[in-house]
């Protein structure tokens, strides 16, 4: 039983991850009807600068806590410019093209990120340096360690805050009205390239704290951990109920338990057939179902799309 | 002109969220004539075509055409029925040539399969000679010949409605329903078209026929059914369609004296 | 006068294809000489490449579908030849058989990956089809245990080559005084096969499916309309397209006497999908010069390692990534400025017979 209580807690975690990268997929599938096939990688930005800020604080002395909010806000703001850049450059000018072009663009920069981290940090895993003392909680026979609930908290307030801001502010209503008729909100004094390119810097900033929250987790970066990560933020926002917020939110945080505890079972459900080797696919085929027997997620509307 | 009933729609209703789009509409088309569907914009008139040729399923209804239900059927169960159809906001196959639109429409009523082609057997070969020629004919029937080679997406935009018409025949209907085929035509074009329809008539195709421009659709027409709100409020010839208060008041509204 | 000049038209016409294929077929020796032989080698896995570009053109050019994960196709065709001609299960069937065998096991696969994307818009069904790749790859890895069948991450090894009686492709063989290494022989394989592929690519397009394709592609609704049915033919789109990869996987199985998971990657998938679309999309022509030019020239530019240490003193930049990295560039350039490819399709001016009286 304590294996449920662990792998549900490990999943709420790495879910909560999972949660902040889909917010930059829906939020821009939302607004463009594209998916930024490049989020991933602009989270691997990052998750590396952030790393690599670490490297070289870590030795000056300088405390822990500040440190990490330096590296926070130096991926921060590599990771906004980096979005920004990739919208006005790639994507603007393609907004009106079919529907195949700016895929295969999106597909074109996420080829580009990797292997310019690949040029810059190399091709070999680099290590985190140690900056926190785990200290870990007992919960109903499970572990909780400090660290997993710090980023738990973390991200659940950045989704909270996000939340409103859609609800309450200014900008946040801009972004609905141009998520939902762009035409018209233009024609209400709504600058949607201002809000698009907005959308971008928010998305790639909650990334880039993803990405910070990754590295302190697993300990370690890597110039191609964008892939997975984003293929399976992905599929929480489709889960979740694509361009969707809170959608995004749900999908994360399901997809990361449903992950943890079919990779903790699945041995013992398969008399052994099937490992936790095969972690990976489980959010392949939760894509797949989901996108076959309801396109439109846990919370999307249901859209009719018939013939 | 023998008075047999062609097509038959009975009760069909359609809800979009807690939009009524079509509310208990029946109509009935004889075989043979030509029947106008008219209604002010919004009422319902493509989503009743939509309902016939199986775009969209009807949350009530029967349909019945040449005595067979076709109800839920697919669209292209419906076009092998002998339904076919042109739309509203026209489209034709941009990336292919007006002839290959019109063969195209020989598809429901060919056979060649991937080993045809690839082997070229005999049948392949001679089913493609008649399908270009077939295209071609209907083409010159409808006054595109000299565009043939042409892409659709350049063609002038009454040559594309009529394409439209053209590839629609190639699929050899009973009954061809057109939406809005005069829209956007100056008065040249719309007798042009109207020459056009007619001669499809006699041809023995039944025409079900969605227009604004009352002139058309009133000469043309042996029978008009009127929509309003998505219900029928009138059905029956031209003349008394016209003089329907009714159908007056949807169109005019009820403010004027 | 127009009757001399259409004579000679075609007669040049004529010879410049008679003159391609003669160059084709002195190609490897040529090639040899001038490059060494791991060249030949090279234009040998270029050949495997236009198959699968143009099975993958299929799928994305003339139907429309953005396929992600096509490679798996590629992969299921080259495990079904290696499980059944190695030492993996003990089983040695010719290749005659094989072949054929592993089109067909693609070909369902075509089908089975694709039926659940029939109702999925281009988006989704990139990522479904991604998906599916990487499935099978997963498999492909996996499924060493409990029941050794892939033999995981190791692969396969110890292939049996293509032979037909005694003939063996591994062998060289001498004739009329020109040396046929195993390359060379395999060259000769595959350049047949990929032009029957390219005849057969032709065949479809010009044919009632492969208009059905385009018209699916240009308006799904519109096609439907016209009495297409949709459903069956996109599924006919994957299986073509699977069946293309499957006897390229084929093929390749026997060349390289060895299969990983390593070799059908998601990027891979990509790199085909970049063949299709930088060449050409839809255009025969193009996916082939697409393919030529996409394993041809990241060759080319593995001398840019030496070269870099000749300049620079040290390799800077590894010349696969370099590799990637231009392609990646590649990429958005060409949507940017050119998305319909470097030769795109123009629709060939069928003219009707009632048109031109004389013909032709």
């Amino acid at each position: 039983m304590d294996i449920f209580a662990q792998q549900l807690i490990n999943g709420l975690v790495l879910g909560s991850i999972y949660a902040l990268v889909a917010l930059g997929y829906t939020m821009v599938y939302g607004i463009l009807g594209l998916i930024n096939f490049a989020h991933g990688d602009i989270t691997m930005v990052g998750a590396l600068v952030a790393l690599t800020i670490v490297q070289a604080l870590s030795a000056a002395g300088i405390p822990a806590p500040v440190i990490l909010v330096l590296a926070g806000g130096g991926a921060m703001i590599v990771c906004a410019t980096l979005g920004l850049s990739i919208e006005r450059v790639a994507y603007r000018p393609l907004r009106r093209a079919p529907r195949l072009a700016p895929l295969i663009t999106a597909i074109g920069v996420s080829i580009l990120l990797q292997y310019s981290a690949a040029l810059i940090w190399g091709k070999q895993y680099i290590a985190m340096p140690k900056l926190l003392e785990p200290a870990a909680i007992n919960i109903a026979g499970a572990q909780l360690t400090t660290l997993q609930l710090a980023i738990f908290l973390l991200a659940c307030t950045i989704m909270a805050g996000l939340l409103w801001f859609i609800k309450a502010r200014r900008m946040g209503r801009a972004m609905r009205a141009t998520e939902q008729n762009p035409d018209v909100a233009g024609l209400m004094g709504v600058n949607t390239n201002t809000v698009i390119a907005f959308t971008f810097i928010l998305g790639s900033a909650i990334g880039a704290i993803a990405g910070l929250m990754i590295v302190l987790y697993y300990g370690i970066g890597h110039y191609f951990m964008g892939f997975m990560l984003g293929l399976k933020a992905f599929t929480a926002a489709v889960l979740g109920g694509i361009g969707n917020v809170g959608g995004a939110v749900l999908g994360g945080l399901l997809l990361g338990v449903i992950e943890s505890l079919a990779s903790g079972y699945i041995g013992d459900l398969t008399g052994g057939v099937f490992g936790s080797n095969y972690r990976d696919i489980f959010a392949f085929l939760v894509l797949v179902v989901v996108l076959v027997l309801r396109p439109s997620g846990l919370l999307g509307q249901h859209s009719g799309d018939r013939a | 002109m023998a008075d047999e009933v062609l097509l038959s729609a009975t009760g069909i209703r359609k809800h979009f969220g807690g939009l009524a789009a079509l509310s208990d509409v029946s109509i009935t088309v004889r075989r043979g004539e030509i029947f106008g569907l008219i209604g002010p914009n919004g009422a319902g008139k493509t989503t009743l075509f939509n309902v016939l040729t199986g775009l969209t399923r009807p949350d009530a209804g029967t349909l019945s055409f040449d005595g067979i239900r076709i109800d839920g059927l697919k669209p292209h169960a419906v076009a092998r029925h002998g339904i076919a159809r042109t739309f509203q906001n026209i489209r034709l196959f941009g990336s292919m040539t007006a002839l290959e639109n019109v063969m195209v429409g020989r598809h429901l009523r060919s056979t060649t399969g991937v080993l045809g082609a690839a082997f070229r057997t005999r049948h392949a070969v001679a089913e493609e000679q008649a399908i270009t020629k077939r295209a071609g004919e209907l083409l010159e029937y409808c006054g595109l010949s000299a565009r043939s080679g042409n892409l659709a997406r350049d063609l002038p935009y009454g040559d594309q409605r009529r394409l439209e018409i053209a590839r629609a025949l190639a699929t050899e209907p009973k009954l061809l329903a057109l939406d809005e085929p005069a829209a956007g035509m100056n008065a040249t074009e719309t007798t042009a078209l109207t020459a056009l329809l007619e001669r499809i008539r006699a041809d023995g195709v039944t025409l079900l026929l969605i227009e604004h421009d009352m002139k058309l659709v009133m000469g043309l027409s042996h029978s008009v059914a009127v929509l309003d709100y998505g219900e029928k409020i009138a059905e029956g010839e031209p003349e008394s369609v016209q003089r329907n208060p009714r159908v007056i008041e949807a169109y005019l509204g009820g403010g004027f004296a | 006068m127009s009757i001399n000049a259409l004579l000679t038209g075609q007669r040049v016409r004529w010879a410049a294809w008679v003159a391609i294929a003669l160059l084709l077929l002195a190609l490897p020796f040529i090639t040899e000489a001038v490059l060494g032989r791991s060249w030949v080698r090279i234009i040998a896995v270029a050949l495997l490449f236009v198959m699968l570009a143009l099975g993958l053109n299929i799928v994305v050019g003339f139907a429309g579908l953005l396929d992600l994960g096509y490679i798996a196709f590629f992969a299921v065709g080259a495990y079904s030849y290696a499980l059944l001609a190695s030492p993996q299960f003990a089983v040695h069937w010719p290749f005659l058989v094989l072949l054929p065998l592993g089109a067909a096991i693609a070909a369902v696969f075509g089908i089975l990956l694709g039926a659940p994307t029939l109702r999925l818009r281009g988006d989704y069904l990139a990522i479904v089809t991604l998906g599916f790749g990487e499935i099978i790859r997963v498999f492909l890895n996996n499924l060493n245990r409990p029941v050794n069948i892939t033999n995981g991450p190791q692969g396969i090894t110890l292939i049996d080559p293509l032979q037909i009686g005694g003939f063996s492709l591994a062998q060289t063989h001498t004739f009329a005084g020109l040396t046929f290494s195993s390359v060379h022989n395999y060259y000769f394989v595959f350049l047949i096969c990929a032009a029957l592929s390219i005849a057969l690519s032709l065949r479809l397009e010009n044919s009632r499916i492969g208009r059905a394709w385009v018209a699916i592609r240009d308006d799904e609704l519109a096609a439907s309309a016209m009495g297409i049915n949709t459903r069956n033919i996109k599924l006919l789109a994957f299986a073509m397209g699977a069946t293309f990869g499957g006897v390229a996987g084929g093929l390749f199985a026997s060349f390289q006497g060895f299969v990983s998971p390593e070799s059908f990657q998601l990027i891979d998938s990509i790199m085909v999908l970049c063949m299709v679309v930088l060449g050409g999309m839809g255009n025969v022509a193009g996916v082939v010069l697409g393919a030529v030019l996409l394993t041809a020239l990241p060759e080319a530019l593995r001398y840019v390692g030496p070269l870099q240490q000749r300049w620079l003193g040290h390799v800077m930049v590894d010349p696969a990534d370099l590799r990637m990295l231009l392609f990646g560039l590649a990429l958005v350039l060409m949507m940017l400025l050119r998305p319909e490819g470097i030769w795109p399709a123009r629709r060939r001016i069928v003219s009707a017979p009632t048109e031109n009286p004389h013909g032709g």
